[in-house]
């Protein structure tokens, strides 16, 4: 047996206190970064862009306020408060600056923000006017697809107004060499340039900002240092003062110069997870095989004594709890679709190595008790999952589902060892793989992925067919036939994919547009350094330095567009019982119901404003007759009796995600209009797109962007989550729901997809119950789904942390790809958890 | 005829249950039984016949004829996961001894395909019965709910003789027996009772396993909807004490007891 974890390890008091601390306040919103940015571009105008990021990251690493929080044992922070955030104007700013106001009150994701720092913000933000990345990518948009989005098919907004992230950095390399050990691989292909070279100037470039980076790391390292030598003077408690002397000799050394310990290793890991998220706001910087590329300083120290298990386990710990430090502020609408404060920093344990043998060591098991542990959201903790997966090491991982928070999410290593050799990776890269912020596979440090890139509502192509690509007046898709020519299922298969083939182009558009736009104003010389072949090739990851280069935007809706082409090749095309007018007419008239209430309080707050604006007088009558007058259907009588018929009708129809052959051969059609077409785009930095399945929790405000499904879906209302059938509609249990989903095409899909289950806690009772979870997973993943993941939660207990949400403040659901506190999700993501089917085995 | 084309009535095929016996399971509820016990928590399974429940309004007909092969359709779906898990396919009911050709034949289809067999049941059929259906068992979960048997037949309309006759004759055959208790209170929740029980179980060959089996009121919304008074409604769900005192006393014999299945 490769480890020696048995049962658990004691948690200690620091942790307690350390996740204390972490909750004492408020997330803030800190300028410390984008005042110093700024004042650096300022003096660096006309410089290569290169250059210029490396400056200016230089110059903030010396500058921005550094501080050693009570406890820490890792230290390292971005922002003077715990759980806060820094800005990043280079990507985009304008929305930032319309909602300074209004983000402290905000529903999702709320930051305090005081009033100097918005002073400060506002004196920087001017300066960055025109020269954004998002304002850059607008500018390369089709005007096409800028219609695209403004009427809500897609959005990419992610790496719109954000810096990418998504990508796992050879953290291993700078345990092994640090930076100064990068630094001379740089200076090395610096000397095998020739100034007569015809990429000199570039290469030549490159090469020094990496030069300039990895020192601005060594000497923020040496500020910490400095700090914690200062900070041992004046301590008078002597355990800590020890404690502080030994982070000043951590700080002295790492991540300058490779690790000599464990613990070292740890500060290490540390301050290159921080430092790339410095360098820019990408989230889903994902640290990986942490149990491997960790465990030869773990096993050193522990063979030679200097460890113990339980003081390992303590580091780790204190890792997790600097995982969940970082935060970010998104603009309202994205904070939406990512809610839960969530940073997606996917750390992934067991699994093959790269030789095909089990990699499960003592760190796989004590990742899975550090989340036991701190409980916190941060890291997304994955575990590999394989046939030669030990059982033990599966149970460990089940008895964390079992507590609820969510995590960890489960991936097939037999789907997604085989997706990547697709891709023409080597078998030692696919074996190696890691998972990227929610779902997404890649082999670690080789690859820029632009997983997440947009979100793709498959929905909105649907209701594009019954009015020939006509949305609100405007012609947004292809114009395909009226729904009276369309007479054949085959026909209306036909319009649906002209419909989709056309908007994925202009999603393509939109991805290449944004992507040109980084790699000409955002190039990332510390986060490229780290990415193999970037200092071989001498161009940043922007560029197409990466070995594997990809695009990802995912897909989702399926479960209702499978569902909808059900009901129309039914009550349509055989048993002729409603004709696609009707079903026009039905769509359009939300098949006679009110409109959802979060919609119609929303418009109705923007219609009171707009007439408050006027001078009208708005008091509680008047809000309440405009809220009648948006909600409540016009529909008359018999309209309604009518299309309550036909919702009926609609209701008795087989259903996806009920283990039934031809409903589930449809989804996997359905899926196909997405991932088939995707395939055949390649991307600026030569690299292909590639499909994924899933939502994060887009699924809620977006469905909030479509109108009424075929599927009997009503208006405003969330869209099905990842692959996993439509909210209530699986009615025979878990597996029939599995082997409906294993059924689509999970290869494709090499993004990935995602599968949501809920689980009560009386299905994982006792050690039965954790057997029979285990073999639920592993009987899913023998069809070859690629991922699952678990809410074990009753629905009771949702209910009342809905009504009392200060006793919950501590409650941990799995969202999408990801976990978050469930109470500080928006009341109608909360909804949607709550709706989700109740999976009990009891 | 073919096994596959016998016929026998169902009222429910439940997937993904893993609380009766071994692994994740799929369960077959067989229409009709001889015993009337006060507590059940399936009355709708009771009568052979076909029925009609009325859930305050809305009428189900409960009940449904089918063949083995249809059945074993169903069963086979989660086949992957009993491999898995060590699952496989558990006949409950109403008693399925009750219908000892539909029941020997799904049982027999079963073993076919390599799926694992069990049967919660209360044995109260006639020795030819038992012989023709435990062969073809990997578990059986047999009830014993009182050793008096006026008692016995006071809640449960049926004396014990030949239960525990059957109860030998099963243990005798060589079969894997677990004994199961519903522990349902002012009927046999004392721990004379249970007592009485484990002792009579633990003389059977075999046996290692005794579940006590908490009983809990989640039927007798179905007694209303069937237009049947639920005699028991003012009894309440033993406390955790007093199963765990109960499990004590099962623990004093050469049995290995647990609470619930």
């Amino acid at each position: 047996m490769a480890w020696n974890f048995k049962g658990n390890l004691p948690k200690t008091d620091r942790i307690t206190r350390l996740v204390d601390g972490l909750f004492a306040g408020m997330p803030q919103i800190e300028a410390d970064r984008a005042v110093l940015l700024t004042e650096s571009y300022k003096q660096t105008e006309g410089e290569p862009i290169v250059a210029r990021r490396a400056k200016a990251f230089a110059h903030i690493l010396r500058h921005i306020p550094i501080t050693i929080r009570p406890d820490e044992l890792i230290v390292g922070s971005s922002t003077k408060q715990p759980r806060s955030c820094q800005t990043f104007p280079e990507f985009s700013y304008e929305w930032l600056e319309a909602e300074l106001d209004t983000v402290s009150t905000r529903s999702a994701d709320p930051f305090t923000i005081s009033e100097e720092t918005k002073a400060a913000l506002r004196s920087v933000h001017p300066y960055w006017k025109g020269k954004t990345t998002s304002e850059r990518a607008t500018a390369y948009m089709a005007p096409e697809a800028l219609v695209a989005i403004d009427h809500n098919i897609f959005t990419p907004g992610n790496y719109f107004y954000n810096g990418v992230g998504h990508v796992t950095v050879d953290y291993g390399k700078v345990l092994k060499i640090g930076f100064k050990g990068v630094r001379a691989e740089a200076e090395a292909a610096l000397a095998k340039c020739s100034v007569g070279d015809g990429d000199y100037v570039r290469r030549n470039q490159f090469l020094n900002a990496v030069i300039l980076s990895c020192d601005a790391v060594c000497e923020y390292a040496a500020r910490y240092a400095e700090l914690a030598r200062k900070m041992a003077q004046s301590e008078v408690n002597v355990t800590r003062r020890l404690e502080l002397e030994q982070i000043a000799r951590n700080c002295d050394r790492v991540p300058a110069n490779g690790a000599t310990s464990f613990y070292e290793a740890c500060q290490s890991f540390w301050f290159v997870q921080q430092l790339i998220q410095m360098e820019s706001s990408g989230h889903s910087i994902s640290p990986g095989r942490f149990d491997q590329y960790m465990f030869p300083y773990y096993e050193a120290d522990i063979k030679s004594g200097k460890l113990t298990m339980e003081a390992a386990q303590e580091l780790i710990d204190c890792v997790w709890i600097k995982l969940n430090d970082l935060n970010k502020c998104r603009d309202a609408a994205s904070a939406e679709g990512f809610a839960g404060y969530s940073m997606f920093q996917n750390l992934i344990c067991g699994g093959q190595d790269a030789n095909g043998l089990d990699a499960t060591n003592d760190l796989s098991f004590m990742c899975i008790e550090a989340s036991m542990h701190v409980h916190l959201p941060q890291p997304s903790l994955s575990v590999r999952v394989w046939n030669g997966s030990p059982h033990e090491f599966l149970i460990k991982a089940a008895e964390l589902t079992r507590t609820g928070i969510g995590l960890p999410a489960y991936y097939n290593d037999e789907v997604i060892i085989p997706q990547l050799l697709a891709h023409g990776e080597t078998m030692e890269e696919a074996r190696d793989y890691n998972i990227i912020g929610c779902v997404e596979p890649q082999s670690p440090h080789k690859t820029e992925g632009w997983h997440d890139s947009a979100f793709f509502n498959m929905c909105r192509p649907l209701e594009l067919v019954f009015t020939s690509g006509v949305d609100n007046g405007v012609q947004v898709g292809p114009q395909t036939p009226p729904v009276e020519y369309l007479t054949t299922f085959e026909e209306f298969f036909t319009a649906y994919k002209q419909q989709m083939e056309y908007l994925i182009a202009l999603m393509v558009n939109a991805d290449n547009a944004i992507d040109v736009a980084h790699a000409e104003l955002c190039p990332l010389p510390l986060e490229s350094c780290l990415v193999d072949d970037c200092i071989a090739n001498g161009k940043p990851v922007q560029e197409g330095g990466a070995r594997y280069n990809y695009t990802g935007p995912q897909g989702f809706g399926i479960a209702n567009v499978a569902d909808a082409l059900w009901v129309l090749k039914k009550l349509v095309f055989e048993q002729k019982k409603y004709t696609l007018a009707d079903f026009r007419d039905a769509m359009r008239d939300n098949y006679g119901k009110d409109m959802d209430s979060a919609m119609a309080q929303k418009l109705t707050a923007t219609v009171a404003k707009q007439a408050a604006a006027q001078g009208a007088t708005i008091g509680e009558a008047e809000i309440k007759a405009i809220y009648r007058e948006i909600a409540v259907n016009k529909c008359s009588e018999s309209q309604k009796i009518r299309y309550a018929t036909m919702l009926e009708e609609i209701a008795k129809l087989d259903k996806f995600g009920n283990d039934l052959h031809e409903v589930d051969a449809m989804a996997r059609e359905a899926a196909y209009t997405y991932t088939r077409p995707l395939t055949q785009y390649t991307n600026p930095r030569g690299g292909v797109y590639q499909a994924g399945l899933y939502p994060v929790s887009a699924n809620v405000p977006l469905g909030a962007q479509t109108g009424a499904t075929p599927d009997g879906r009503l208006a405003y209302t969330p869209v099905a989550d990842g692959v996993s059938p439509a909210a209530g509609r699986d009615v025979n249990g878990p597996t029939a729901a599995a082997n409906s989903v294993a059924r689509l095409d999970h290869f494709i899909a090499s993004n990935g997809t995602l599968y949501n289950m809920k689980f009560h806690p009386s299905a994982l009772k006792g050690r039965a119950g954790l057997d029979n979870f285990v073999s639920l997973v592993r009987g899913y993943f023998d069809q070859k789904g690629s991922h699952m993941q678990f809410n074990v939660v009753s629905r009771e207990t949702l209910l009342d942390a809905q009504a009392h949400p200060e006793n919950y403040k501590s409650l941990v659901v799995r969202v999408a790809g990801y976990s978050a506190l469930f109470t500080t999700l928006s009341k109608s993501l909360q909804d949607d958890i709550i709706n989700r089917t109740e999976q009990g085995g009891f | 005829m073919q096994l596959t084309e016998v016929k026998g009535r169902i009222f429910d095929i439940q997937r993904f249950s893993v609380h009766d016996g071994p692994g994740i399971r799929t369960i077959v509820f067989l229409k009709g039984c001889r015993l009337r016990c006060r507590w059940c928590c399936n009355p709708e399974s009771q009568e052979y016949a076909i029925q009609e429940m009325n859930k305050d309004g809305k009428i189900e007909v409960v009940g449904r004829d089918v063949t083995v092969g249809e059945v074993i359709e169903e069963v086979l779906k989660d086949r992957i996961f009993y491999a898995r898990s060590g699952g496989g396919l558990t006949l409950s009911g109403g008693e399925s001894m009750c219908q000892p050709d539909f029941a020997a034949a799904l049982l027999q289809e079963a073993h076919a395909h390599g799926i694992n067999t069990a049967i919660e049941t209360t044995a109260c059929a006639s020795a030819e019965v038992v012989d023709r259906i435990i062969p073809h068992v990997d578990t059986v979960l047999m009830d014993i709910k009182h050793i008096n048997s006026e008692k016995h037949k006071a809640f449960t309309t049926q004396p014990n003789e030949l239960i525990l006759q059957n109860a030998k004759r099963i243990a005798d055959s060589g079969a894997n027996l677990i004994i199961r208790v519903p522990v349902v209170p002012g009927f046999n929740d004392t721990e004379q009772e249970i007592r009485a029980i484990a002792e009579f179980a633990s003389g059977l060959r075999n046996v290692k396993h005794l579940h006590l089996l908490p009983y809990h009121a989640f039927g007798s919304d179905k007694y209303r909807w069937l237009g049947r008074d639920y005699t028991l409604s003012d009894i309440k769900t033993p406390s955790d004490e007093q199963m765990h005192r109960l499990l004590e006393v099962v623990n004093e014999t050469r049995l290995y007891g647990q609470i619930g299945g």
